[in-house]
């Protein structure tokens, strides 16, 4: 191991390489980022080494070495949504780097050169990815480029203007002189990094626009991949863990004789609110586990229920709530004509990420080593110091790839709960959540009520008021962001509605769920505001007497995106052609994370309220889409993610504690249940909008709508109520 | 209790409990990662191997029942055509997302071809739908495997 020291002497002679990563806010970080050993675990692919010596390092963000070999840190987390290759691409682009030949390394928790530019922390979340990162990004990659430029230049003693690059090349133009950026490598780290360095015209992208294939899938289809559940390390152990059932409880008394005979028990970790099982195998773990018997000191919240959730919600909702946005005159605005009023319900949701809540740790007197896939590294990392009792600097982190994050790993507890069991034992141990302790323990997407009122004058929405009631996330997991009574999640997508109202308003109030945790959820804010605007504006057109697309278009004259989209999903499905009996259609328009999507779900409905889902269209405008068929996808997987909580999706709770605990009872959407989806992404100009969100919010509302168009049933909560709709009560 | 098994053709001999579940013997004992925990009880398919070239769900399959059986894990698949081509495929359309499902779904898709070349939508339905995909991949695994099937790529 190189020390501090040592390799800060070596640096002072690449005056560029200190001083951008001095700017990139080196100093703290600095330690961190290079000098503590990144240890892979055993199985893991060998990962570039993030060392500087002797290489072009720029940025925090590309590293070159004299072979050409171009290596990128990422600075947000891969969980599927496809950013281990679209930043890649647009580092490759603004680089001119050969895009097939990178390599990529996880970024470690370093929030001053990798924190996301809109939350200054190392998050990945909120659909920011791509819409953050997107200048920061070609600006790397274009001054890291004119570095590389300006040393061939120098070498051939030209101007840096008359040479081009392209694929891990300059070229003199007119001797066809070319030299490799291995070959420019050293010089170019002697370069002084250009200012205002000019970025490529969007005309000559060879990389952003293309649909190239992901960097990420290849060891995703032979078992090489490696996410955290899959950490191996010398010597360890395995573990998994029971939190008291009921929110809030503690551990009473635990005999653990019959868990100690289980062959493979190692040991048994008991801690105020949890229990542990080390043993040599999670099998081993587990069954102890099942063996312990514990007596649980249920504590405050052991009588509440769901029945008291919505209660206590529906209170809260009576109360007049911070306004977050006001524009016309709301109070004359509503009193000009008969009021529509209508309250919207979500559930709590579970995540339910394929990979369980997991993370491997090994604490030593000196120090702690975590292994785990975590959308938080820099949170994980400050967290579990204080868990370890250690100071920051001596917590490595070792990221991985997610096996779905959705939400859930924007939170630190499974690592806190891995780094309290670890502290019992002088070995490494992997601890495994259960499915079922994975579902129970979850902080879920909160429960949310919307009271709309509006008024309808000449066809159109003349006023609109639209009262969120729900948990401020914000105002836990970041508060600064939480002011003046408005937490900016909960309203997300209700203050920007996309339609032309000249009375609108829309209020916030805060009410925190009794006992449950509430946590982000794909979708965030929006799945809920979108949900009750959506559904609210069918029951309006229906009111009105009007198509429910031409109720929309008629009040979308300034949001030329949103109506572009709407029209062509209505083209794409054909829109107003005939159906079948029992067969409907319903429309949902969404502008959120700066994307416009229009979906169309059209469903069947039988006379016992089953509902099947036969297609799905959906047409989206995310400005430049980086790479089209990671949008597509997106999209298409984020409808089946919205589907299926819109068919099932319920948490419930009884005695203080969740009634669900797998995939039998916390149904997801199979392939036999899963319809035709079409998705349409439109060419745009615009700067990227945000993606892995957006697809999940368009699903719900667009088949409530047609469930509404098939029976005239106008559900107003989620999931889809089966029994009403077989009762067919009309709205 | 001493097993032996041919794993991915290999022969690997182990001391595991009778009732361990498979899935907990490969992951656990031989460092064979690539098949994963989803569930354990059966539900989501995460853990789908081969036992004798048919589908199973390693979560609830105890190793005691296995001795001397041929086991093909995600690691292996590569070496049947079925699995070969299941893999390009998925490649080829670009099926994968997060990627933690995707053992089990083409172990799962992999079987299918083997017995039924040619599979139609209701073959795909019956092989697929006890594999789980958060992600939501579903359109794209159906179409990957008709074009498998067919030896077309995208």
């Amino acid at each position: 191991m190189i020390s501090a020291n040592k390799r800060q002497d070596k640096l002072s002679g690449h005056e560029l390489s200190r001083r951008s990563l001095l700017t990139g806010g080196l100093a703290a970080g600095f330690v961190l980022a290079f000098h503590l050993p990144l240890r892979a675990a055993v199985n893991e692919p060998v990962q570039p080494a993030d060392v500087t010596d002797g290489r072009f390092a720029p940025n925090a963000f590309i590293r070159i070495d004299e072979t050409g070999k171009v290596t990128l840190v990422m600075p947000q987390v891969e969980m599927g949504q496809g950013v281990y290759t679209a930043i890649p691409m647009i580092l490759a682009e603004e680089l001119d780097a050969d895009f097939a030949q990178v390599a990529l390394l996880h970024a470690p928790p370093n929030d001053k050169l990798y924190g996301n530019p809109t939350f200054g922390l190392q998050v990945t979340g909120n659909s920011n990815s791509i819409r953050a990162f997107w200048k920061p990004l070609r600006n790397a990659g274009a001054s890291a480029r004119a570095m590389l430029v300006q040393a061939a230049a120098k070498q051939w003693q030209v101007d840096a203007a008359s040479c081009t690059a392209s694929k891990n090349e300059v070229t003199h133009t007119e001797s066809g002189r070319k030299l490799s950026y291995g070959a420019l490598a050293m010089a170019a780290s002697r370069e002084s990094p250009p200012k205002d360095v000019p970025l490529k015209d969007p005309k000559d992208f060879v990389y952003i626009g293309q649909p190239l294939k992901r960097l990420d899938t290849p060891d995703k289809v032979n078992g090489k991949a490696v996410y955290g559940i899959d950490a191996i390390l010398p010597n360890m152990k395995f573990a998994t863990v029971a939190a008291c059932p009921v929110f809030g409880g503690k551990v009473g008394k635990v005999d653990d004789s019959a868990a100690k005979q289980i062959p493979g028990v190692r040991k048994i970790v008991v801690l105020d609110d949890m229990v542990a099982v080390v043993g040599d195998h999670m099998w081993a773990a587990k069954k102890g586990l099942d063996a312990l018997k514990i007596n649980w000191d249920e504590g405050p919240n052991a009588n509440i229920s769901s029945k008291d959730i919505w209660q206590h919600l529906r209170t809260a909702s009576e109360k007049d709530g911070a306004v977050a946005k006001s524009a016309g005159d709301i109070a004359k605005g509503l009193s000009t004509g008969e009021k529509f009023e209508a309250a919207y319900e979500l559930p709590f949701l579970a995540h339910a990420a394929m990979e369980p809540l997991n993370a491997t740790v090994h604490v030593r007197p000196d120090g702690c080593e975590i292994w785990t896939g975590t959308q938080i590294v820099s949170r994980v990392q400050s967290e579990a110091a204080k868990a370890a009792g250690l100071p920051v600097e001596k917590v490595i982190v070792n990221n991985h790839l997610l096996g779905g994050g959705f939400g859930r790993k924007l939170e630190p507890d499974m690592v806190i709960a891995a780094v309290r069991v670890a502290k019992q034992v002088d070995y490494p141990v992997k601890v495994v959540w259960t499915r079922e302790e994975d579902t129970q323990h979850d902080v879920y997407r909160p429960v949310y009520r919307n009271n709309i009122t509006a008024v309808l004058a000449d066809g159109k929405v003349a006023a609109w008021k639209h009262k969120v009631t729900g948990s401020a996330i914000l105002a836990r997991w970041l508060p600064p962001a939480f002011q003046k009574g408005i937490d900016i999640d909960a309203v997300d997508a209700a203050v920007d509605a996309p339609y032309d109202i000249p009375n609108f308003h829309v209020e916030y109030v805060r009410a925190e769920p009794p006992a449950v945790p509430t946590g982000f959820w794909r979708g965030v804010g929006p799945n809920n505001n979108v949900f009750a605007v959506e559904c609210a504006m069918d029951e309006l057109a229906r009111k009105a007497g009007k198509d429910p697309i031409e109720f929309r278009r008629a009040m979308l004259g300034s949001k030329p995106r949103a109506l572009a989209v709407l029209n062509l999903a209505a083209e794409k499905a054909n829109w107003g052609e005939k159906l079948p009996p029992r067969v409907g259609r319903g429309v949902s328009l969404q502008p959120s994370f700066e994307t416009f999507i229009a979906t169309i779900v059209e469903a069947e409905v039988d006379d016992k309220g089953e509902v099947a889902l036969r297609r799905v269209t959906s047409v989206v405008d995310t400005g430049i889409a980086v790479n089209p068929d990671t949008v597509k996808a997106q999209l298409e997987g984020g409808l089946i993610f919205g589907l299926t909580a819109a068919l099932w999706g319920e948490i419930t709770i009884d005695k203080g504690r969740v009634q669900q605990s797998n995939f039998h009872d916390y149904r997801m959407l199979r392939i036999n249940q899963t319809p035709k989806i079409e998705v349409h992404v439109v060419k745009s100009g615009e700067p990227p909008g945000g993606i892995g969100e957006t697809g999940v919010n368009g699903g719900p509302p667009a088949l409530r709508n047609a469930i509404y168009a098939a029976t005239g049933v106008a559900l107003r909560r989620m999931p889809i109520d089966r029994s009403l709709i077989a009762a067919g009560k009309k709205a | 209790m001493a097993t032996t098994l041919t794993i991915n053709g290999e022969q690997k001999s182990f001391d595991a409990p009778a009732d361990m579940p498979l899935l907990w013997v490969l992951r656990d004992i031989i460092g064979l990662t690539g098949t994963k925990y989803g569930c354990g009880i059966a539900q989501c398919g995460a853990c789908t191997v081969h036992v004798d070239g048919k589908p199973v769900r390693s979560c609830v399959l105890p190793v005691g029942a296995l001795n001397g059986r041929s086991i093909t894990t995600i690691e292996g698949v590569a070496a049947s055509a079925a699995g070969a081509k299941v893999q390009k495929a998925w490649l080829d359309f670009e099926v994968i997302q997060c990627g933690y499902c995707q053992s089990g779904q083409i172990m799962s898709a992999a079987a299918l071809l083997a017995s039924t070349p040619s599979p139609d939508d209701s073959d795909i339905n019956a092989a697929m739908s006890g594999n789980i995909c958060r992600c939501g991949t579903y359109v794209r695994i159906r179409e990957a495997i008709k074009l498998a099937a067919a030896g077309r790529s995208s």
